[in-house]
């Protein structure tokens, strides 16, 4: 006993091969616009530019799948949000990206406060329902906007300003500031996990009681981070309408949310890269099937169930296990 | 007498029909362990969970050194100072044995909402985590994760939690469960050493225990208690000889 008295707490070592196979993906995303050049090929940065946008989404959603235990089905509707914050300010002739993101964000963030409150009064099947519900108000109500293109969608003719530069007029502009939200999205949802509002977030997933118990007030730490999560979606909408520069109310469709749901479960819940791999692989297989057929989903969907059968933890399960035991 | 720590009266519980709790007056005092007896079904849980905040009450009032929380909540309560362990074994099964320690060590430790610095890596939160769990004397095991832990050692988790928040009383309920002799030995021993520091309302079956630890004793039958005093008044009263041994005992007692 006396020994134990002194005993240092034990510290846990930070892995390092999820470090390396981030690496990686950073490095091949830094590479395709000078492919792209190379092979004179507008198309596969363009393909890039939409799968890291995805990627920053859907690492917004592992916060709240993954870390929370939150399995939204509304997700998209903060992207949708962010976008038409986006694409209604340059319609009515703000074009000053310094402007619009704030508004974008304090809009997701207004809404994810409101409906995450009401959501958040319900857990498990009730929840994913209720997330469900808000995210189809959203679309119908862009839907009615008929003075923004209503079910038709709207196209931004001028994309925004960067600090009154041309910045974000240029493919490579964008491609580098996608680049670089999803790669700080990627660290600041890492951090966050970790630190001390992630952990009691970490813990109300696996046992409200306890952590209730313990004197944490569960619903204002899911809260938070239902807003952090919105907040994000909406900046990576902000991205998507400024790349598109088309926007319309399908971006917040639930079928949305379900393909974001499915990235984050295919890339592996809860991990460093899962949502990340997850996204960038979703958008690779759609992309390469859907070039062979039309009819792509009739492959994807058994492969999906494959996956979800052999490879359980996901894709980074799977790499997990190819590198073996140690 | 002092102030109590603890003070329930008339607390009134009911399940439908079913009368869970009846008009319960108790009290816990400080230094003291309170113990709750009762047959399985007397709602000696039951009773817990509304102290602790888990259930409401229907009727009656909890006050808590002598403010009334019974409107309060749950996680507000534990705040307040009130520390609980499960019957069933309610632990974080994913996090290491530190880290569910260091976890309820952290709510005193200042502001949660904090978003950058790795948390795993505070060493305050970490050495109070330590301190919780050597004391309890699964120290050895920190590095091991909750989920793997032996069932006594998931029981000894359970206590760690709840002494790493800092209480100032602690419900127990049922600690011992399903432990083994030795086990719920060195266990009594460890509660009677926290007995110094936290006044403690705990339910327990084993009878060996209760004796050692409590310095009152209250017998709840179906959702009323119907005898409280020393271990040995306890011991001596008819209605609480017929709680334990049956009802048959009881017509030839009474």
């Amino acid at each position: 006993m006396t020994d134990q008295a002194h005993m240092q707490a034990p510290v846990a070592a930070t892995p390092r091969a999820p470090l390396i196979v981030a690496s990686v993906i950073f490095a091949a995303l830094a590479l395709i616009p000078v492919l792209a050049e190379a092979w004179g090929g507008a198309w596969l940065t363009s393909l890039a530019v939409r799968a890291m946008i995805l990627a920053i989404v859907a690492i917004s959603l592992d916060l709240l799948m993954g870390q929370g235990g939150m399995v939204s089905f509304g997700h998209s509707a903060f992207v949708a949000i962010g976008a038409y914050a986006c694409g209604i300010m340059i319609t009515e002739g703000v074009y000053e990206m310094a402007l619009i993101l704030p508004v974008a964000i304090a809009a997701a963030g207004l809404f994810a406060l409101i409906s995450g409150a009401i959501c958040l009064r319900t857990s498990g099947v009730s929840f994913i329902m209720i997330t469900l519900a808000f995210g189809q108000m959203i679309y119908f109500a862009l839907g009615s906007l008929a003075q923004y293109g209503a079910d038709d969608g709207l196209t931004l003719w001028s994309g925004p300003d960067f600090l009154g530069t041309s910045w974000l007029g240029s493919d490579m502009g964008v491609y580098v500031t996608v680049f670089a939200v999803l790669l700080a999205t990627w660290a600041l949802v890492h951090r966050i996990t970790g630190a001390r509002f992630g952990r009691v977030l970490r813990a109300a997933r696996q046992n409200p009681t306890r952590v209730a118990s313990m004197g944490y007030s569960v619903f204002r730490y899911r809260l938070t981070a239902y807003v952090i999560a919105g907040v994000i979606a909406a900046i990576a909408g902000v991205l998507w309408a400024t790349h598109a520069a088309f926007i319309s109310p399908s971006l917040g469709a639930w079928q949305r949310s379900g393909d974001l749901i499915v990235m984050v479960v295919l890339g592996g819940m809860a991990t460093r890269n899962g949502a990340l791999l997850g996204a960038l692989f979703f958008i690779l297989i759609e992309e390469t099937l859907s070039s062979i057929t039309h009819d792509w989903r009739l492959i994807f969907g058994p492969l999906l169930v494959l996956i979800a059968l052999y490879a359980r933890g996901g894709l980074v399960g799977l790499l997990d296990r190819v590198r073996g035991p140690r | 007498m002092t102030e109590a720590v603890l003070q329930l009266k008339g607390l009134q519980k009911a399940f439908g029909a079913l009368v869970v709790t009846d008009k319960v007056d108790l009290d816990l005092h400080p230094g003291e362990c309170h113990a709750l007896i009762g047959p399985n079904g007397a709602g000696k849980s039951t009773l817990i969970h509304q102290v602790s905040g888990l259930l409401q009450p229907d009727a009656g009032r909890i006050a808590f050194e002598g403010r009334d929380v019974t409107g309060q909540k749950q996680h507000e309560r534990a705040v307040a100072g009130l520390g609980r362990s499960f019957q069933i074994t309610s632990i974080l099964p994913d996090f290491t044995v530190l880290e569910n320690v260091a976890l309820a060590a952290q709510m005193r430790a200042g502001s949660s909402m904090r978003f950058f610095r790795r948390a795993d890596r505070e060493e305050a939160l970490n050495a109070a985590a330590m301190t919780a769990l050597d004391r309890i004397g699964l120290a050895p095991r920190a590095a091991a994760m909750a989920g793997a832990l032996s069932y006594g050692e998931k029981r000894m988790l359970e206590l760690a939690i709840a002494i790493a928040g800092k209480p100032r009383a602690l419900l127990l309920d049922e600690p011992m469960a399903g432990m083994g002799r030795a086990e719920s030995e060195s266990l009594t021993d460890t509660l009677l050493e926290l007995k110094a520091t936290y006044p403690m309302l705990l339910i327990e079956h084993d009878m060996e225990a209760v004796f050692r630890l409590a310095d009152r004793v209250s017998v709840l039958v179906a959702g009323a208690i119907v005898a409280t005093g020393t271990p040995d008044e306890v011991r001596a009263d008819p209605k609480a000889r017929a709680a334990y041994l049956g009802e048959d005992h009881a017509e030839g007692a009474a």
